[in-house]
């Protein structure tokens, strides 16, 4: 079970990240009902309080939707998911370029490189 | 940089278990020092520390079998006692169950001193926990004898669980199975799960608040959210550096 997550961050922004992703892939479709707290803490081999704090997150952003009485469900706003969808993008190219400025990479090196991996493809 | 001040940050809610400066003295072995600490209800909770830091002393002080020779052990805001003990679950890290009965013999036992225990849960658990009702207790293997214990602490209707080593001893799938199953079977809207282990690596997903204990004492206490956030590691590195 803990070898499903890194260490060095809190788990619940481990899981929101791991839903987002499968919510943008389509894995977890607009509309979708998610699994029930419980039902997901043993899932993926954590506390429910942690799949609560991570269902309050997911909320927060207005990824998904709790709908009194009948469950989680992922937002039907498609917009909304395509925002997400740019998000997620956004924040690995950051993160992607900070590191490669890290290595000293500079921006045209790394487009060639990109371009190399685009052609052998 | 972790030092005791770190109980401050946790959020003082709604409290199960009270801890005021409770000293609790061996004659041959150590015992704890100065305990202060308040457990949030509703919370898992998990004691960790080497062996002789002190934790089944703690755990026993929490669940009314043993009696602090200074300071106060606080349940739901009275006293414990061994009266109270009627509402608190606990699972010894020794062999609490009798050979010679029979897996339901066992459960039936448990029926029959506790009123809160249920014995539909305890069938339900059986059944996920795939255990034999009609095996005699002294063969079963060590992690059905695992598995057996941990029904018989989580099938009484109690606010608080008290569980002592629960995974030690046991290989990592059975450790596995056995937290699923504790995971499906408690209820955090209505109980607390305290439980000691040094496997913190196997644990950690599952624990809201970690309480590290060292020769006695209590060297730090946080939740384990707040632990990555602050430290960006893991509660095996949070022990580290509050051990140095």
């Amino acid at each position: 079970m803990a070898g499903d997550f890194t260490s060095t961050q809190p788990i619940y922004l481990q899981l929101v990240r791991r839903l987002c992703k499968q919510i943008v892939r389509g894995e977890i479709a607009v509309g979708d009902k998610l699994p029930s707290l419980r039902e997901m803490a043993i899932q993926v081999g954590v506390n429910p309080n942690t799949v609560q704090r991570v269902y309050a997150e997911l909320e927060r952003i207005a990824v998904v939707e709790t709908r009194r009485g009948q469950g989680t469900f992922v937002t039907g706003d498609h917009s909304r998911l395509r925002q997400l969808r740019e998000e997620l993008m956004e924040n690995s190219v950051t993160a992607f370029l900070s590191d490669m400025r890290e290595m000293g990479f500079a921006v045209d090196e790394i487009l060639r490189s990109f371009k190399e991996h685009q052609a052998s493809d | 940089m972790i030092d005791k001040d770190d109980t401050r940050e946790v959020v003082m809610d709604n409290m199960i278990v009270s801890f005021q400066n409770v000293s609790k003295r061996y004659q041959m072995q150590d015992g704890v020092r100065q305990l202060s600490f308040d457990l949030p209800a509703g919370k898992i909770i998990g004691f960790i520390g080497a062996n002789g830091s002190g934790k089944t002393t703690t755990l026993k002080l929490m669940a009314g079998l043993l009696r602090p020779n200074s300071g106060q052990v606080v349940f739901q805001n009275r006293p414990v006692r061994r009266i109270l003990a009627e509402h608190i679950a606990y699972l010894s890290d020794t062999d609490a169950v009798y050979s010679f009965y029979t897996v339901a013999e066992m459960v039936n036992y448990y029926a029959g001193i506790y009123r809160d225990f249920s014995r539909d849960q305890a069938a339900a658990m059986l059944e996920f926990m795939q255990l034999d009702g009609d095996q005699r207790v002294r063969a079963l293997s060590k992690g059905n004898l695992g598995r057996l214990k941990i029904v018989l602490a989580v099938s009484r209707q109690v606010p608080l669980i008290v569980m002592d080593e629960p995974l030690s001893g046991l290989d990592p799938l059975v450790r596995q199975s056995i937290l699923k199953g504790l995971i499906s079977f408690i209820d955090l809207d209505h109980q607390t799960i305290v439980l000691s282990t040094h496997e913190v690596d196997e644990v950690e997903p599952l624990l809201d608040l970690a309480v590290l204990l060292d020769h006695g004492v209590m060297k730090a206490m946080d939740y384990t959210d707040h632990i990555r956030e602050t430290l960006g590691g893991s509660i095996l590195d949070w022990m580290k550096q509050a051990l140095v």
